[in-house]
């Protein structure tokens, strides 16, 4: 297969890397390492539409802004992210193992006992990356440079984890669930394995899905199956799928007890006690957000034209109360109008009519609260990891 | 003049190589700055992962964060150097993609 290249900064309306920012949905003040910029290029993984890689090997690519129009991000638009090479694993070849002294029972499931042995469910769930919008920290973290794009929503259809947990049965004392891919290290570092805690593994939103928006998963997401636990970042959302141990301790991996931290109450309590510690959490909840989809940052509008402002807002799972836009800087806000609630999991999609009456600079700002309270931030909270970046988006206009 | 001044240099010419060069945009295609050093951070960074993650992780690490950064691949994740291996590869990312230095006060 041909994979179609394309450079951003070839496009005719671009005339180099300072526009790309703008391409990308970054708001005023906030710009993506000069490298990643640099390095950013369109590329078309088979089975993909050009997305903007971030690196070759392993893949990471994160979805353009402008492809987050629909309700659902479509399959091939789905951003991609492994931490080591991509496994292929046949259906015919793939297997689930669930054992540990957390189980009274082994099991071992193929492609097709455990479908026909659960019943199959379905979750809406914005899936996404710890890491999104690292690039956009200042000052900078070193790590995957991401823009807006490493996420997505999808429906998401599998078995339930805790039918499975259960039918192996769970003994006294199961504390953790860790789960591990097919996936492997290059040399000896450590292989990407992650824990949940018991009470999500049980959740009965948390799914073993094999299909998202109603086609098996593509290779690059997980196939044939991988671990979903909607509200929470992806890192814990474990792709092909292979091992399911359940532990009566705290799983002391390194991508547990190392990387993907935060520091301890920076961003309130983690729901994933036994794996605390005095100074920091392991990240969990995905905090409430929002973007702008369309106007483009940068885009010209039109004098006196009305326009519908489309945007989409989501958090880790109470769901979306309200959306606010100004159109001052901040003094005063309107609600937007949400569109149709598809799940507490998925993100919801707004949209607020302006008519610029002057021409000019235009900056919009956009707000989402969350049903639980919560807010976004109106400063970066810095972390030396670079995750949760919720802040309040300023997107530029020009009204001509 | 600072030799930092090379990584605005190298941006650039990734940029205009790209979209000259349409065909072939794997991580083959992936030019870093000519340097001392060069042959080994090839070898040694290239032996997990494309060299796009020094691009995309510059120019803001200095080299004190390029230590980290190697010393990372080495003592977590594996990678094979030696203390001398280990330098080489930090003096050529901290020359050719590190921090810029802050502008001088005038």
């Amino acid at each position: 297969m041909d994979r179609r290249k394309f450079i951003l900064g070839s496009t005719s309306a671009m005339t180099g890397g300072l526009l790309l920012p703008g391409i990308l949905g970054a708001a005023s003040g906030e710009a993506l390492p000069a490298g990643a910029v640099a390095s950013g290029i369109l590329d078309a993984l088979p089975g993909k539409q050009p997305l903007i890689k971030r690196s070759f090997r392993p893949p990471n690519y994160e979805t353009p802004v402008s492809l987050y129009r629909h309700a659902f991000t479509p399959n091939d638009a789905f951003y991609v992210r492994w931490h080591t090479g991509v496994p292929e694993i046949t259906r015919a070849a793939w297997r689930l193992r669930i054992s540990g002294p957390g189980v009274k029972s082994e099991r071992e499931f193929t492609y097709d006992t455990i479908r026909r042995k659960f019943k199959m469910t379905e979750v809406a769930a914005v899936n996404q990356c710890s890491g999104n919008r690292r690039g956009l920290f200042s000052p900078h973290v070193p790590g995957v440079q991401w823009g807006y794009g490493a996420m997505g929503n999808a429906v998401w259809r599998g078995v339930r984890l805790k039918d499975v947990l259960e039918d192996a049965g769970l003994a006294a004392g199961a504390l953790e669930v860790i789960g591990n891919g097919a996936d492997a290290p290059t040399l000896t570092g450590p292989d990407f394995v992650k824990s949940l805690p018991m009470w999500k593994a049980l959740d009965p939103d948390t799914l073993i899905a094999f299909e998202m928006n109603g086609e098996p998963l593509p290779k690059w997401n997980g196939a044939p199956a991988r671990l979903v636990a909607p509200g929470w970042t992806a890192t814990y959302w474990i792709k092909a799928v292979a091992d399911l141990t359940v532990t009566d301790k705290p799983f002391d991996g390194f991508w547990m007890k190392t990387a993907y931290r935060v520091p301890k109450g920076m961003f309130g309590a983690s729901g994933f006690e036994s794996q605390d510690t005095e100074q920091n959490s392991p990240i969990t909840a995905i905090k409430v957000n929002s973007l702008v989809v369309d106007p483009a940052p940068g885009a010209v509008l039109e004098r006196g034209r009305r326009i519908d402002v489309l945007g989409i807002a989501w958090d880790g799972g109470s769901g979306i109360r309200d959306v606010e836009v100004s159109l001052d800087g901040g003094s005063t806000w309107r609600n937007a109008r949400l569109e149709r609630d598809l799940g507490r999991y998925s993100w919801r999609q707004w949209r607020y009519a302006i008519k610029p009456g002057q021409a000019g600079a235009m900056t919009l700002m956009a707000r989402a609260h969350a049903r639980d309270g919560s807010t976004q931030t109106d400063t970066l909270v810095h972390n030396p990891a670079g995750y949760h970046h919720n802040v309040v988006q300023k997107v530029d206009y020009h009204v001509a | 003049m600072s030799h930092k001044h090379a990584v605005r240099n190298a941006i650039t010419s990734v940029v205009m190589a790209g979209s000259i060069a349409t065909a072939a945009a794997d991580e083959t295609s992936i030019r870093l700055t000519e340097g001392p050093g060069l042959p080994q951070v090839q070898a040694s960074c290239s032996m997990c992962h494309s060299l796009d993650y020094i691009l995309m992780n510059s120019p803001f690490q200095d080299k004190a964060a390029w230590e980290k950064t190697v010393n990372k691949m080495v003592k977590v994740m594996g990678a094979p150097l030696t203390a001398e291996d280990i330098a080489t590869v930090v003096g050529y990312l901290d020359s050719h993609y590190g921090k810029e230095p802050a502008p001088a006060s005038p």
